[in-house]
């Protein structure tokens, strides 16, 4: 009995270490265009969302336009790659997301722009690119006119053109890993999300293993009944262990996504490709890209 | 048969318990992430010949800065980390200040030809110079976190007892940006002599 207690203080010791650790705040992912500082107005929003729309739809490739109300303190490259880590920008491995943002509150000279560039994009929008785009077409209208919503349009014109113009050379990975995300983000609906499935299976075997022990003891006068007791702690070291693994695996998110793609925003119609906010497919970023100094 | 059974079960959970598989993932983790640091200090060196070349074809005055970053490039190419040196603090120290040298006469660089910055040329390899040192802070933090969550795992209970019995694992340096003299306030000099 002893034992037994001491199992069940290491199982919430298991669990108390796993803990998520507090979350950052960034502003709801709630569409292609994020004005979480409220400062386009309704028809220049719509236009930059059909647009961005066309180009997941054409290319799998997932832009995103957002205002920024408060970098809290940040640097814009820092808050530029845990907000596309945390919405999860682009699909899962092969990172093919960026985040155009721009923050009017900050003090003049940080508020950016900043083109944030995911990993797979890094060849089409290089720094350079990013640099010259941002100096050539967004921060003249800055400077000039303070005119956010026409810098985000020219902005976002000049990279959907540099991405329609250069296609993926990977194209089968492309649709691979577009494939993958429809098919996860609808068994996900259907399954009832992340009771770790270990368990169960463990949970079986266990009972398994029990009821033969149960069997096989009856059939012998020396047998004890004290085998039972005897095994009752190593199934509960197991399944604390499963538990703990399940709750780090919450933590680290799984594989590339190095944040745990934050994608179950939208409705599931239609998928990564289809007219439907899809949410982010967990996207990776490495700091590519550049910022302007407006 | 009993016993038997009930052994061979006790051990793999127990196994499977303290580490055998845990302790190389987090391991490899963190060298993956360690590699993606180098590359990016791989491709900074890279881009400094061009850099160079760039500011000597816009008739540069001062050469003594030049020559520092070439310098500090290729002494910084001398220190090499493999990924079995990852537990060592002394190596790792080399490696981070060799970096912090080409940092450092990088930035001299900049602040010595505050009129180049308008030039086209020089401007579009700024931007990819400081994409690359972008790059490099986020990979350097990643690493990090892989370096935290290792050592985690090796010290904390259950994993520890396979980490210690199994593998000897020891601790992992994390990245210290340790610019030299980083410490000490910059003296601050305008303009005569350097």
């Amino acid at each position: 009995m002893r034992l037994f207690q001491m199992m069940m203080a290491a199982v919430v010791a298991v669990l108390i270490g796993t803990a998520p650790a507090a979350a950052q705040t960034y502003p709801k992912f709630t569409g292609l265009v994020v004005d979480a500082a409220n400062v386009l107005p309704p028809a220049t929003e719509a236009d930059l969302t059909a647009k961005l729309q066309a180009l997941q739809r054409d290319t799998k490739r997932q832009v995103v336009v957002a205002t920024i109300p408060d970098l809290q303190g940040r640097e814009l490259v820092e808050y530029g790659v845990g907000l596309g880590r945390a919405w999860g920008v682009g699909l899962k491995d092969v990172d093919n997301g960026a985040i155009l943002f721009i923050a009017p509150n900050e003090p003049a000279g940080r508020r950016g722009p900043r083109l944030e560039v995911g990993r797979g994009l890094e060849p089409f929008l290089t720094d350079a690119f990013s640099s010259v785009m941002i100096r050539g077409a967004m921060l003249p209208k800055l400077r000039q006119s303070n005119d956010i919503p026409g810098a985000l349009e020219a902005g976002t014109d000049a990279i959907i053109a540099q991405l329609r113009a250069s296609p993926e050379e990977q194209k089968a990975r492309l649709d691979a890993a577009a494939a993958e995300f429809d098919r996860t983000h609808k068994t996900a609906r259907s399954g009832g999300g992340g009771f770790p499935v270990g368990l169960i299976v463990f949970g079986f075997i266990a009972a398994f293993v029990l009821l033969s022990f149960g069997r096989r003891s009856s059939g012998r006068r020396y047998a004890s009944r004290g085998g039972d007791s005897g095994l009752m702690p190593v199934i509960l070291w197991g399944i604390a262990n499963e538990i703990g693994n399940q709750a780090s695996r919450g933590n680290w998110g799984g594989g590339g996504s190095g944040w745990g793609g934050g994608g179950s925003g939208g409705s599931d119609s239609g998928g990564w490709g289809g007219s439907d906010f899809s949410g982010g497919g967990g996207g990776d970023f490495g700091g590519g890209g550049a910022s302007g100094d407006w | 048969m009993k016993y038997r059974t009930l052994f061979a079960l006790t051990t793999s959970v127990a196994l499977a318990g303290c580490g055998l598989n845990s302790v190389p993932t987090a391991e490899e983790n963190a060298k993956a992430k360690w590699a993606d640091v180098e590359n990016y200090y791989q491709r900074r060196a890279d881009l400094i010949p061009n850099l160079v070349s760039t500011v000597k074809a816009a008739g540069a005055q001062e050469k003594a800065i030049l020559v520092e970053v070439t310098n500090a490039r290729a002494s910084a190419s001398q220190v090499k980390v493999s990924g079995g040196d990852l537990t060592d603090p002394a190596k790792m120290q080399a490696y981070e200040r060799a970096q912090a040298g080409v940092t450092l006469s990088l930035q001299r660089l900049q602040e010595a030809y505050p009129e180049l910055k308008s030039q086209g040329n020089y401007a579009t390899l700024m931007s990819q110079l400081e994409g690359t040192e972008n790059r490099i802070s986020t990979a350097r933090g990643d690493y990090n976190a892989a370096v935290q969550s290792y050592n985690t795992t090796i010290r904390t209970f259950p994993d520890a007892i396979g980490a210690k019995i199994f593998y000897g694992a020891k601790p992992i340096v994390p990245f210290k940006a340790t610019t030299p003299g980083a410490e000490a306030a910059p003296a601050v000099n305008f303009g005569n002599g350097s």
